[in-house]
Parts: C-alpha cells; sequence; structure tokens
C-alpha cells in the first residue's frame, strides 16, 4: 500500500510520526520496522482527522467550545455541560459523510489489507496524539473495536473511534489536565484482527517491586480484552528476563473467554471445562515472549508495557508496546555506593541490623 | 497471619522426653551436652543439616570439635560484632544447636572495632593467608598419614631396646590417640578460619542483589558467584575421566553394572597390559580424590570411595555408556565460566546507576576472591582428613576388639572419646603389669545396650525447633550456615496447620519440573535403593552424592540453602531440586509420586 497524507501502511511508520499516527500507530510501525511481528495493517492519519474536524465547524471551533467548558462552573454543572457537548459533538462525527477522496482511499487500502476476503476480521483501534505524545494516560479513554468485518462496518467504526475523542470521559480527562486542544488528535490504526488462541500482557519490570530483572505475563484464553478488562483472572507468570527461569506460575481459574461473534463483534463465552484450569501458555511460548519482550525493551531503550496475541498457528503477534509509567517516574536512589574500599561492604552482613 | 504465628511457639526443651529404655545411653553422652532448665529460656533448632541421624557417642566429637572452632573464629579471633559462637545439645541422639547474640549496642560498638582491625586484615590479605592455609593443611595431613600404625607387641623389639628408646609401646598407644584427637580438633580449627569470612562476603553480595533485583532468585546469584573447579568437584569429574580412559584402553566392557569392584579389578588384571593401564590410572584418581566419602564427614560410617569402592564403581558403567551415547563427558569449564561472565554482565546492565554497578563491582569481585576457599576446604576437611581420622580411630577398635573389649572394630564408636581414651590406659596397664585388662568385662553390655538405643531413635522423628520463636534473626552465622530465617521459621510453626495439604514448600536450588516415584533416603546406606528416574527425598542432600544425581530425576531435601553443594551439582545436572522444605523427609512417604517445582520450589505429593 502506498502511504499518503490520509493514511500510512503500518510499515511505513516510525516512532517520529507519532503525531502524526498517534502514539498506538507510532509504536506499531517502530515495531515492525525492527522486525518484530505485528499484524499488518495501516494508520488513518490525523491529517484526515482535521480535515474531517474541520467540515464538522460550522459557527465556532468544536476545540474552542471544549476549552471554554469548565470556566467558572461548579462539578455537577460542568458534568452537564460536557454531556451536551459531547452527544452534539458525537453525533456530527457519525452522521457527516466522509469527504470522497478520504472514503475512497481507506475502501482502497480496506481492499488490500482483506486481499481476496472483503470480510477478513479487522481491529479498528484509536491512536491518540497529544502535544507530549508521552500520553499512556490516555489508555483505555478511547473506543477500540475488533472484529470489525466488511468495508461499511470499517468506514463506521473509523468514525466511532474519532467521536471516541469527544467522549464525556476523555473530554473531562482533558479539562480536568487543563490540556491544550490544539495539541490532541485521533488518528486510526486498522489491522488484521488476530485470532486469538491466547492473549495477554507483558511487563518487561515488576509491577509488584519494579524490579527489572524478571518479566511479568498475564495471559488468558481467547481474545486479549478479557484480560484488559478484568473480566477474567489470568494466569500469571513471572520469569527472570536474564535466565529464563520461571519463578511464578499461577494458573487461575479462566471461567470465560472473549471470541469472536459469528457476525462480527466480540461474544463472552464460557471456557470449557477442560481448559478453565489448563495453563494458557506453554513454557515454549513463554520462553518467546521473553525473547521479544527483551527485544522491544532494548529497542526502546526502557521497560514496556505490551500487549500480545498467539493466533490459532502459535504465532506470537504483538498488539501494543508503551514505556511502562508507573515505576519509571520514581525517584531512582542506588541501592548501595562505592565504598573506598571494597571490604567495608561486608559491615552490610556482619555489622547487624540498622 | 504473623499476629497468630507470633503467639506460637516450639515445643521447649524441658518437655522433650529421653524414649523410654534409652535413659542409660542419653546419660553417656558428656554432661556438656546435656540440656537443663535454664536452656527452656532459648531458641534451639535441630540441626539436620549437618547431624540427619542419631550421632554415635563417638561421632559427637564431631559437633565439639566444629563448634569449639566456630565459635572461636567469631567469638574471640575475628569478633564478629553481632554474635558469639553456637552452643550445642543432645537429646535422643539428636543435636540441636542454638545461637548467642549480642544485643548490647556499645558491644557491638566495641566489637565492630575489633572486627575491622582482624577480618578486614584477613579480606586484604586473603590470597596469601589461603596459600598459607593449604600449606598448614597439607602438613596437618601429612602428620596424620605418618602416625605410626596402632599395635601392641607382645615384648617391645629389640631394636628399641638397643637404641635406647627408653619409651615402651603402650606409651605411643597414648600418644597415638591424643594426636589423632589433636589433629582433628586442629583440623576444625582450620575449617573455620576463612569461612564465616567467605560466606559474609557471599552473603553480601547477595543481599545488595535482593535490595536491586527484589525478585531474583538465590540460584541465580549463586550461579554469578559459584567457581567451577573446586575440589569439591574433583572426585565426580576423575570418574568421568576413568569411564572416557576406559573407553580408550578398551576395557569399558570389564566394568559393568552388577559386578563387585574386587571382579571387576580381578578381571582387568587377567586382561594384562590395558587392564593393568587402567588400574594405574584408577591409582592416579584414588590418592587423593578418592579420599571423599558419601556422607558429609560426620559420621564415622560415611566411608570414604578409597574404602568402599562401591560407590565409584556404581556410578562408571553410567558415564561410560553416556560417553559411547556421544555425550561430552567433561564439564565444559569454559563454557560454564564464559556463562557466569555473561550472567554478570547482563545483571549489571540492568542495574539503575552507575554508583549501583560499581559497588556491584566491588562486591561480586570480593566475593570471587573469597569462594575458591569456601567450596575448596571440603575436600581437605570433612572428607580427606576426616577420613584419616576415623580411619585411625578405627585402628584402635581393631585392637581393642581383639583384647576383648567389644567384639566388632565398629563398636570402638559406641564409647565417647573420653571412654575411648579410659580403655586405651586400662590396656596400657593390662600390656605393663601382665594383669587382664578390665575393660572386656565393662564394655560389651554397655556397647550392645547403646547400639539398641541408636537403632530405636532413629525410628523417632524429632522436633525442627525448640523454645521461643526470636523476633528476628540476626546471626549472621545461622543465616548463612542453615539458612534460618524468620519466614522459613514461621514456615515450620505453620506446616502443622495444614496437615492435609499436598504441597510442601522450600527454597528454588534448581530449576525444572520432574515427577516421579519418591525415594525417601534417611541415611547413606540406603542410596543402594534408588533407581533410574526416582526422586531422591532426603535430610541433606549431600554433594558427594554427585555420581547419584546420573540416576535421579530430582531431589528434595529438609534442610539447606541454594548454595549448598546439592544446589549446586543438581544445576550441573541440569536437575530439578527444592531444598529446606523442613519437612519433605516427614510428610512424603516412601514410593509416593511426587512433583518436584525446582523453579518455584514446590514439591507437590500426587499419592
Amino acid at each position: 500500500m502506498r502511504s499518503s497524507q490520509n493514511l500510512s501502511s503500518l510499515a511505513d511508520i516510525t516512532l517520529a510520526d507519532r503525531f502524526a499516527v498517534g502514539g498506538k500507530g507510532g509504536s506499531l510501525g517502530e515495531l515492525t520496522r525492527a522486525g518484530i511481528a505485528v499484524p499488518p495493517g495501516f494508520v488513518v492519519r490525523t491529517g484526515a482527522f482535521e480535515r474531517f474536524l474541520a467540515m464538522l465547524e460550522i459557527e465556532k471551533t468544536i476545540r474552542s467550545r471544549v476549552e471554554s467548558l469548565c470556566q467558572n462552573q461548579t462539578d455537577e454543572d460542568e458534568l452537564d455541560a460536557i454531556t451536551a457537548l459531547s452527544e452534539r459533538v458525537r453525533a456530527r462525527f457519525e452522521n457527516v459523510a466522509l469527504p470522497q477522496d478520504l472514503q475512497s482511499e481507506i475502501l482502497g487500502a480496506h481492499a488490500e489489507l482483506c486481499g481476496d476476503r472483503l470480510d477478513w476480521p479487522l481491529a479498528v483501534r484509536s491512536s491518540a496524539t497529544t502535544e507530549d505524545a508521552e500520553d499512556a494516560s490516555f489508555a483505555g479513554l478511547q473506543d477500540t473495536y475488533l472484529w470489525v468485518m466488511g468495508a461499511e462496518a470499517t468506514l463506521k467504526y473509523v468514525r466511532s473511534c474519532w467521536a471516541s475523542l469527544y467522549s464525556v470521559a476523555s473530554i473531562a480527562y482533558r479539562r480536568k489536565h487543563r490540556m491544550r486542544e490544539d495539541g490532541v488528535a485521533m488518528a486510526v490504526v486498522v489491522q488484521q484482527m488476530v485470532d486469538a488462541r491466547t492473549a495477554g500482557v507483558m511487563f518487561t519490570r515488576s509491577p509488584l517491586t519494579g524490579d527489572r530483572s524478571v518479566i511479568t505475563i498475564e495471559a488468558t484464553w481467547g481474545l486479549g480484552s478479557a484480560v484488559v478488562s478484568g473480566e477474567v483472572t489470568p494466569d500469571r507468570f513471572v520469569i527472570a528476563k536474564i535466565t529464563g527461569e520461571i519463578s511464578v506460575r499461577d494458573i487461575s481459574d479462566k471461567h470465560v473467554q472473549h471470541l469472536p461473534a459469528p457476525s462480527g463483534g466480540v461474544d463472552e463465552v464460557e471456557t470449557p471445562d477442560e481448559m478453565r484450569r489448563v495453563p494458557s501458555v506453554s513454557d515454549d511460548e513463554l520462553a518467546a515472549l521473553r525473547d521479544i519482550g527483551r527485544k522491544v525493551e532494548r529497542h526502546y531503550g526502557r521497560p514496556q508495557d505490551i500487549e500480545w496475541a498467539i493466533d490459532r498457528n502459535g504465532k506470537i503477534l504483538l498488539l501494543q508496546s508503551r514505556p511502562e509509567t508507573v515505576w519509571s517516574a520514581k525517584a531512582v536512589n542506588p541501592v548501595a555506593r562505592p565504598a573506598e574500599s571494597p571490604v567495608s561492604h561486608v559491615m552490610n552482613i556482619f555489622g547487624g541490623r540498622r | 497471619m504473623s499476629t497468630t504465628v507470633k503467639a506460637r511457639r516450639f515445643p521447649l526443651p524441658s518437655s522433650l522426653e529421653v524414649i523410654a529404655g534409652t535413659e542409660r545411653a542419653q546419660a553417656a553422652y558428656p554432661y556438656y551436652m546435656q540440656f537443663t532448665a535454664e536452656d527452656d529460656e532459648r531458641f534451639w533448632f535441630y540441626n539436620s543439616m549437618h547431624f540427619p541421624a542419631p550421632m554415635c557417642l563417638f561421632d559427637t566429637i564431631t559437633a565439639e570439635a566444629a563448634y569449639c572452632a566456630l565459635g572461636a573464629a567469631n567469638t574471640r579471633v575475628h569478633c564478629l560484632p553481632t554474635t558469639l559462637g553456637i552452643d550445642y545439645r543432645i537429646i535422643n541422639g539428636r543435636i540441636y544447636i542454638g545461637g548467642n547474640g549480642v544485643t548490647d549496642p556499645a558491644e557491638i560498638a566495641r566489637r565492630t572495632e575489633e572486627f575491622k582491625q582482624r577480618a578486614f586484615y584477613y579480606y586484604g590479605n586473603w590470597e596469601r593467608l589461603f596459600a598459607h592455609w593449604k600449606d598448614k593443611m597439607m602438613a596437618l595431613i601429612r602428620d596424620a598419614q605418618r602416625l605410626p600404625k596402632v599395635e601392641i607387641p607382645e615384648l617391645e623389639p629389640l631394636e628399641h631396646v638397643y637404641a635406647g628408646r627408653g619409651v615402651a609401646s603402650n606409651h605411643y598407644l597414648l600418644d597415638i590417640y591424643q594426636k589423632t584427637l589433636e589433629g582433628y580438633y586442629r583440623m576444625w580449627q582450620y575449617h573455620f578460619e576463612f569461612l564465616l569470612l567467605g560466606y559474609g562476603a557471599y552473603l553480601t553480595f547477595f543481599d545488595f542483589c535482593k535490595k536491586a533485583f527484589p525478585e531474583i532468585s538465590d540460584q541465580t546469584v549463586a550461579r554469578m558467584v559459584a567457581g567451577m573447579q573446586a575440589e569439591i568437584f574433583r572426585p565426580d569429574d576423575e570418574l568421568r575421566r576413568l569411564a572416557r580412559r576406559a573407553i580408550e584402553l578398551g576395557v569399558d566392557d570389564k566394568i559393568r553394572e552388577g559386578s563387585s569392584p574386587g571382579e571387576i579389578i580381578k578381571s582387568l588384571e587377567q586382561l594384562g597390559d590395558p587392564g593393568k593401564a587402567w588400574l594405574k590410572e584408577l591409582a592416579v584418581s584414588r590418592d587423593p580424590w578418592f579420599n571423599i566419602n558419601v556422607g558429609d564427614g560426620f559420621y564415622h560410617y560415611h566411608r570414604s570411595w578409597n574404602d568402599d569402592l562401591s560407590m565409584p564403581f556404581a556410578a562408571l558403567p553410567g558415564y561410560i555408556a553416556n560417553a559411547k551415547a556421544g555425550q561430552r563427558l567433561e564439564r565444559p569449564i569454559e563454557k560454564l565460566m564464559a556463562e557466569r561472565k555473561k550472567l554478570i554482565e547482563d545483571y549489571r546492565e540492568l542495574l539503575n546507576t552507575d554508583e549501583d554497578r560499581a559497588a556491584y563491582d566491588q562486591m561480586i569481585g570480593l566475593a570471587h576472591r573469597v569462594f575458591p576457599y569456601v567450596e575448596g576446604h571440603k575436600f581437605y576437611c570433612e572428607h580427606w582428613y576426616t577420613n584419616l581420622f576415623f580411619n585411625k580411630i578405627r585402628e584402635f577398635g581393631v585392637l581393642l576388639s581383639a583384647h576383648g573389649f567389644f567384639p566388632d572394630q565398629e563398636d570402638v564408636f559406641h564409647l565417647t572419646h573420653f571412654e575411648v581414651e579410659a580403655a586405651i590406659v586400662d590396656l596400657m596397664t593390662s600390656w605393663s603389669n601382665g594383669s587382664p585388662p578390665r575393660g572386656p568385662s565393662r564394655w560389651p553390655p554397655i556397647v550392645e545396650e547403646r547400639k539398641a538405643a541408636i537403632a530405636e531413635w532413629t525410628k523417632h522423628d524429632t522436633a525442627p525447633a525448640l523454645g521461643p520463636v526470636p523476633d528476628i534473626i540476626d546471626d549472621p552465622a545461622i543465616v548463612m550456615l542453615w539458612g534460618i530465617t524468620r519466614e522459613g521459621l514461621d514456615a515450620w510453626l505453620t506446616a502443622g496447620d495444614q496437615p492435609d495439604s499436598n504441597e510442601i514448600k522450600g527454597f528454588a536450588a534448581s530449576r525444572g519440573v520432574a515427577e516421579g516415584v519418591a525415594r525417601v533416603v534417611k541415611s547413606v546406606d540406603e542410596i543402594g535403593r534408588l533407581r533410574q528416574g526416582d526422586i531422591l527425598v532426603c535430610q541433606v542432600t549431600n554433594p558427594t552424592w554427585a555420581p547419584i544425581f546420573q540416576k535421579i530425576a530430582a531431589a528434595v531435601s529438609d534442610i539447606g540453602g541454594s548454595m549448598s553443594h546439592a544446589a549446586i551439582v543438581a544445576r550441573e545436572f541440569g536437575l530439578p531440586a527444592v531444598v529446606g522444605t523442613g519437612t519433605a523427609t516427614q510428610k512424603i512417604k516412601d514410593g509416593q509420586r511426587v512433583r518436584v517445582d525446582g523453579g518455584r520450589g514446590v514439591v507437590t505429593i500426587l499419592g
């Protein structure tokens, strides 16, 4: 696929493009180029969003309306005002016709991505961008649509992703943090859907202790949405980053799983009894995930928070990687400092508890 | 949870009863090893790591010599700031020990200054002092080897008379005996000259790693520190070498499973040159590397390979088969060392700051300097010297039994070392004055009674610990040598709460998962029961059992830390191992199927 002002192939994107393709799109492109398996796809760039947004603005720009919210209002009034504006704006996103050229470009890219099977299931994912672009805190505020089938549905959900930038929660979040609306835009990632046998998340450090020498993996049967949404207690593994030794292996009762619905979208179904308490990843797969986690961390030079899936053929694909933010934001104090004489360190043991 | 645990305590020493019918045997242990009423105030634990079976009276010299030396080094020589030595008691043949902590801040401060003058000097001059140590140790071994044979002629030989020796042979019995004891006590002094300092330097690095990487496994830190060429690995290396030589010389078909060492040696002698060439290689390996015993050197019946070739010969066919199947036999030292280097570098890279990296370099550097002693001393002390010692005592056993003191030479070990000396004086007297010795009418029933007591005590388990649980365990010696921590004690206390639980937790010592039939081996004599693929369950996994590690599928022990030689050997063989479970030999029944998860430190009883 040829990239344009409106669209970019994931294979053409690097992290430097994140202002035009959003954090998620930039990261997926970067991973693709780093040689890590990512489901193929394209990004509807923020340029397309900007054009469409401009078409929706008649008297006053939407952005200045958002910014003028919450100036001198009480909490309750504020929420009412946000809700009213959100409903108006989202309705317009969904009803106004797309520019003809943009629509045909998306349809062309869609056809290319799906090949000879036009109802190939896709994921349509929001990829917001902000001025500082370190926007992990945005995670979860915008919509993602899974198992989208057909061109019509794809177009519909691209609009829905755009509109989700103006959801009540998103607006409220941005107002609360006094973010400038000018810097906020929405790109949309359209990717082949992974028919996940197993999926989950991986942190390249311990979320409990911040230990950088371990990788924590959470996994469940089916699509990863069941883990992200918290509907299933996932299997949990802790693996030594360097030696590969598995120190924690908590196999949970995975009572439900998210699976594709026949007519598109995702169903929550009960897990067959014989699978509920069985590990959803093999030791070999854990080892492969560890290798990928190390590679991604090394590529970015810092600990990562990764979403991944294993397809029905056992192939591992990454769905997202973003910098870990909680521990990385903490001040780093040395555990020990070099001593004039190396021997004096032994007083930590022989000197008694202090 | 921790509050309920705190309220609990182990049984008091005074509540332990001497098993009925064994009271006289118990009373025969020296008075300073008997529990007293005051001992109820203190915390004690059963040292099943070193003394997993009831102790014969003579063998308690091992505890006495070791704790005298350990305490001297800690208390008076290096002046460890927060701890003195170890107290020891015995009941029903089981040795309980307790640490003597220093808690007064002023005393700790005073001892700290002393410690810096003494211990820091040792660290600063480690290589020179360790070289000196090896010289001293070898001289001690030579002295022991040069002691005359224990015998007494009917009449003093003429050459003694003509040489004007002036000292008769009965005197030399006492002289040899006292020198034998003296050498043994001295060996234990040497043993502890460096040991705590060595472990301390290791633990300093360990502690740093646990702070920098809270979830790092003990075994990973152990792998960063462990050397690969310690003397303790040599006996097993020699077996591999002998296996390879047997194939090269074309005599391997004579070394078959099921044949006794005597039969094999005889058939090789008859084979002519190739057979003789291999036997020559065997002789080279035997001196000194077969001076390794099948236990940890704390029991007289842990015989050395040299004394009983069945252990090394049982292992040879396996190594020969492996070599013929194309496996490389020699341990790939260079590869192991390169792996260790890479491991150290990879963890170093993950540290957060350059200051951490500089401190890390200092600590791992010190740990590597001290570790050759920590890994190497055992061969000289617990094995080589200890074998010489027990064999010398055995010579007295031969002499005394020949004079009717007791029926069997091994019976000498049912006397305390004081009683052996008394028997020797008795014999000296008898030889000198021509009267019959008094011992033959005294010792046989006592020996019988004591043998029965040992047999009885062996049938009974004993409490893992006694007395009040301390709030903290701040004694570096106890933590380092026995791996006893407050958390571990809490686990021991609550172990009985879930009698139905089929999971037993311990230290993750060597990763991997294995299932198999459990062989609960309570003493070294039972090693022969192990079959290919069995899971070894024992009180303490012993590194000198290394050759059986090629047979078993996994190892589980009651006591031990991840730096125990057993853990190291298990890792080298790639076998799952869980150590320090506290209760595995009590909870697992012989023949049960179990699963060992060495990465998690969990043993599951499958039924």
